[in-house]
C-alpha cells in the first residue's frame, strides 16, 4: 500500500514539472503554426501581384499552375514603364501627396502646438472637435464637395472639377484632423519646464516651437508625415469623383479606370501596376516600421 | 571667487528683469498668436467638412435638378425602393459581420505573435501587417484577379481537392463573402497592432499573480487581459465600425455592386445614384444614412475622452 503510494508520487511529481515545460513547448509550436497560416492568408494577394506581373499573357490565359511563373519576363514593367500615361499617373499621384503633406504639416504642427500649450477659450471643445472630424468619412463629404467645387467655378470661373489641384483641397479633410490630433498627444508629452526655459531666454512662441517642440517631438512628426503621405496615396474615393480626364489622374485611378478596358482585362499589366503603385508605401513601411506602428497606436492609446 | 559671485548675480538680475518682460510681452500676445496658429485648421474644417456636412443635409431636400424644395421627399421615394432596403440590410452585414471578425482574429493573431519569443516579434509583426500598408484599391485588384472566374487561383487549387469551381463573384451569396472576407484581410492587421500594443501593456505581475492562484489560460485571458485591454478594444472596434460602415474602395472594385446590387453598400450605391446617375440629392440622401451610426459612436468616444480628461 505504502509502497504504491510512493510509486505513485514520485512519478506524478516529475511529469508535472515535465507537463508545465512541454505544454509550454505545445503552445509555442501552436502559435507558429497558426502564425504561418495568418501570414500566408495575409501575404497571398501580394505574392499573387508578383507571381502574374512577371508573367507573359499567354501564360496567364494557359491552363498552368497560376501560383508559379514558369517563364519569367519583364516585359510587363518595361511597357507601364514606358507609357507615358502610367508615368503621369505615378506623377500625379507623388506631387499630390508631396504637396499634401507639405499643406498637413503647415496646418496641423502650428495648431496642435496652440491646443496642446496655449490654453484659450474654446482650445478643449476645439481639440475634441478635431477628434471627431476625423470620424467623419469621405464617403459622405464627396457630394456635396463635388456640388460646392461646381458652384465655385460657376462663380468665379477657376475650375476646380476635373483638374489634379482640387486633391490639394479636399485631401487635408482626412490628414489634418488626426496629423493634429497625434501631434497635440506628443507636443503634450513634452515637460513643461522645457519651454518655460526657452521662454525665459527670450524665446517667442515660433522660436519655442521651431527650436524645442519639433525637434523633441521628432519621432511624432514623422509618424504623423508617413501617416499623411499614406493615407493621400491610397485615397481611392475623391480622387475618382472629383477627377475624369487621364491626364489629371493619381495612381489608384488612373489603374483602374485605364487598365481595364471593358471586358478585357489585362492581368499581367493590372497587377503590375498595382504593384509598382504600392511600392511606394511598402518601402516606407520598410525602412520606418516602428514610425509607421507608432502613428497607428497613438490614434487610441495617446491623448 | 567675489568676482564670480557678482557676475553670476548680474547675470540673474538681467535675465529676472528679461523675463518679467518677455513673460508679460508672450502672455499679451498669447490668445493671438493661438489663435493665428490654429486658423488654418478652423477654416479648413469649418468650410471643408463642417459645411459640406450640413450642406449635404440641405442637398437631400432638393429634386433632381437641384431646383426645386421637395422636404423629406427623397427619403419617401428610397423608402418605397426595395434597392434601398437591401442596401441597409447589406450594409449592416457587411459592416458588423467583418469588424466582428477582424476584432476576433486581430486579437488571436495578437495573442500568438505576443507568445513567441520577443526576438521574432518584429519579424511576424512586420509581415502581418503588410495587407494595412497596401493602398485597398491595389490590394482589392489582386484579389478580383484572385477570385476570376475562369483563370482564378482559388478555384485552381480547389480543383485539386475536386470542389466545383466557385462562382466567387457571380452569385449573390459568394460575392457578399468574398467582399467581407477582403475586409477580413485588410483590416484584421490593424486590430492586431493595436491588441499587440495593449498586450505589452497589462503588467506580468498580474498573470504571475494569476498564475499563482491557480487560473488557467482561458481564466488569465477572460480576467486578466480582457478587462486591462477594454479600453483600446472599445475605441478600435468604434473606429473600424464607422470606417467599415462608410466602405467605398473594396465594393466599389471587386463587384461594383453586383449581382444585381447584392453587394452595395451606402457608399457605393450613394456613388452610383449620385455621381453614375447624376441625381446628387437623392444620393446625398442615401450617404447621410451613415450619420446615426457616426453620432453613435461619436457619443460613445465623447464620454471615454472626458473620463479620461477626468483621470487625469
Amino acid at each position: 500500500m505504502s509502497t504504491l503510494a510512493i510509486d505513485k508520487s514520485g512519478p506524478t511529481r516529475k511529469v508535472k514539472y515535465g507537463s508545465m515545460r512541454r505544454s509550454r513547448a505545445w503552445a509555442l509550436r501552436w502559435s507558429y503554426f497558426f502564425l504561418i497560416v495568418f501570414a500566408i492568408f495575409s501575404l497571398t494577394p501580394p505574392f499573387y501581384m508578383l507571381i502574374t506581373s512577371l508573367k507573359s499573357s499567354a501564360e496567364i490565359s494557359a491552363a498552368t499552375n497560376p501560383w508559379w511563373v514558369f517563364h519569367p519576363t519583364l516585359s510587363n514593367y518595361i511597357e507601364l514603364l514606358g507609357s507615358n500615361q502610367y508615368i503621369r499617373f505615378f506623377l500625379n499621384s507623388a506631387m499630390v501627396s508631396v504637396v499634401v503633406v507639405i499643406i498637413t504639416m503647415l496646418i496641423s504642427i502650428p495648431a496642435a502646438f496652440a491646443l496642446a500649450r496655449m490654453k484659450f477659450w474654446g482650445s478643449a471643445m476645439l481639440a475634441t472637435g478635431v477628434f471627431l472630424t476625423y470620424l467623419i468619412p469621405d464617403s459622405l463629404l464627396f457630394l456635396p464637395l463635388f456640388k460646392m467645387f461646381s458652384f465655385f467655378s460657376d462663380w468665379t470661373g477657376i475650375p476646380l472639377v476635373n483638374h489634379w489641384y482640387v486633391l490639394l483641397l479636399v485631401y487635408p479633410t482626412l490628414t489634418v484632423p488626426f496629423c493634429t490630433w497625434i501631434m497635440i498627444g506628443y507636443f503634450a508629452s513634452i515637460p513643461k519646464e522645457l519651454d518655460e526655459a526657452a521662454i525665459i531666454d527670450g524665446a517667442s512662441w515660433l522660436q519655442t516651437l521651431t527650436r524645442i517642440f519639433i525637434p523633441v517631438a521628432l519621432p511624432g512628426l514623422i509618424a504623423a508625415t508617413i501617416f499623411a503621405f499614406t493615407v493621400s496615396w491610397a485615397q481611392f474615393l475623391y480622387p475618382l469623383v472629383f477627377t475624369t480626364s487621364t491626364d489629371q489622374l493619381v495612381l489608384p485611378v488612373g489603374i483602374v479606370t485605364t487598365l481595364i478596358k471593358g471586358d478585357v482585362f489585362n492581368w499581367g499589366q493590372i497587377m503590375t501596376g498595382a504593384l509598382l503603385g504600392a511600392a511606394p508605401p511598402l518601402i516606407i513601411y520598410a525602412f520606418l516600421m516602428d514610425y509607421y506602428i507608432a502613428g497607428l497606436t497613438a490614434g487610441a492609446t495617446k491623448g | 571667487m567675489a568676482d564670480v559671485a557678482f557676475q553670476q548675480n548680474r547675470i540673474a538680475r538681467a535675465t529676472s528683469t528679461r523675463r518679467g518682460s518677455s513673460l508679460r510681452y508672450a502672455l499679451k500676445r498669447k490668445s493671438t498668436a493661438a489663435f493665428l496658429m490654429t486658423l488654418p485648421l478652423i477654416l479648413l474644417i469649418a468650410i471643408l467638412v463642417v459645411y459640406p456636412a450640413f450642406y449635404s443635409l440641405h442637398l437631400a431636400t432638393l429634386n433632381k435638378s437641384m431646383q426645386k424644395f421637395v422636404g423629406l421627399g427623397n427619403f419617401q421615394f428610397l423608402f418605397r425602393r426595395e434597392t434601398f432596403w437591401l442596401v441597409v440590410k447589406q450594409s449592416c452585414i457587411f459592416a458588423i459581420t467583418a469588424v466582428i471578425f477582424k476584432a476576433l482574429i486581430g486579437f488571436i493573431v495578437a495573442h500568438f505573435v505576443h507568445n513567441i519569443p520577443a526576438k521574432g516579434q518584429r519579424k511576424w509583426r512586420g509581415m502581418l501587417l503588410v495587407p494595412w500598408v497596401i493602398p485597398p484599391a491595389m490590394s482589392t485588384l489582386a484579389w478580383l484577379w484572385l477570385f476570376d472566374p475562369s483563370y482564378s487561383a482559388f478555384n485552381y487549387t480547389l480543383s485539386l481537392f475536386g470542389i466545383g469551381p466557385i462562382p466567387w463573384l457571380g452569385e449573390a451569396g459568394w460575392a457578399r463573402f468574398s467582399v467581407i472576407l477582403v475586409n477580413i484581410w485588410y483590416g484584421a492587421p490593424f486590430f492586431m497592432i493595436m491588441y499587440l500594443a495593449a498586450l505589452k501593456s497589462v503588467p506580468d505581475q498580474l498573470y504571475e499573480a494569476a498564475a499563482i492562484d491557480g487560473a488557467n489560460w482561458w481564466q488569465r485571458i477572460w480576467y486578466v487581459t480582457l478587462p486591462m485591454m477594454r479600453n483600446i478594444i472599445a475605441i478600435t472596434t468604434l473606429f473600424s465600425l464607422i470606417v467599415t460602415f462608410a466602405n467605398f474602395d473594396i465594393v466599389r472594385i471587386l463587384t461594383n455592386g453586383g449581382p444585381l446590387d447584392r453587394t452595395h453598400l451606402f457608399a457605393t450605391w450613394a456613388f452610383r445614384v449620385g455621381i453614375e446617375g447624376s441625381d446628387i440629392p437623392l444620393g446625398a440622401s442615401v450617404s447621410l444614412f451613415m450619420f446615426p451610426i457616426l453620432a453613435i459612436a461619436a457619443i460613445f468616444i465623447l464620454r471615454d475622452i472626458s473620463k479620461r480628461g477626468n483621470e487625469a
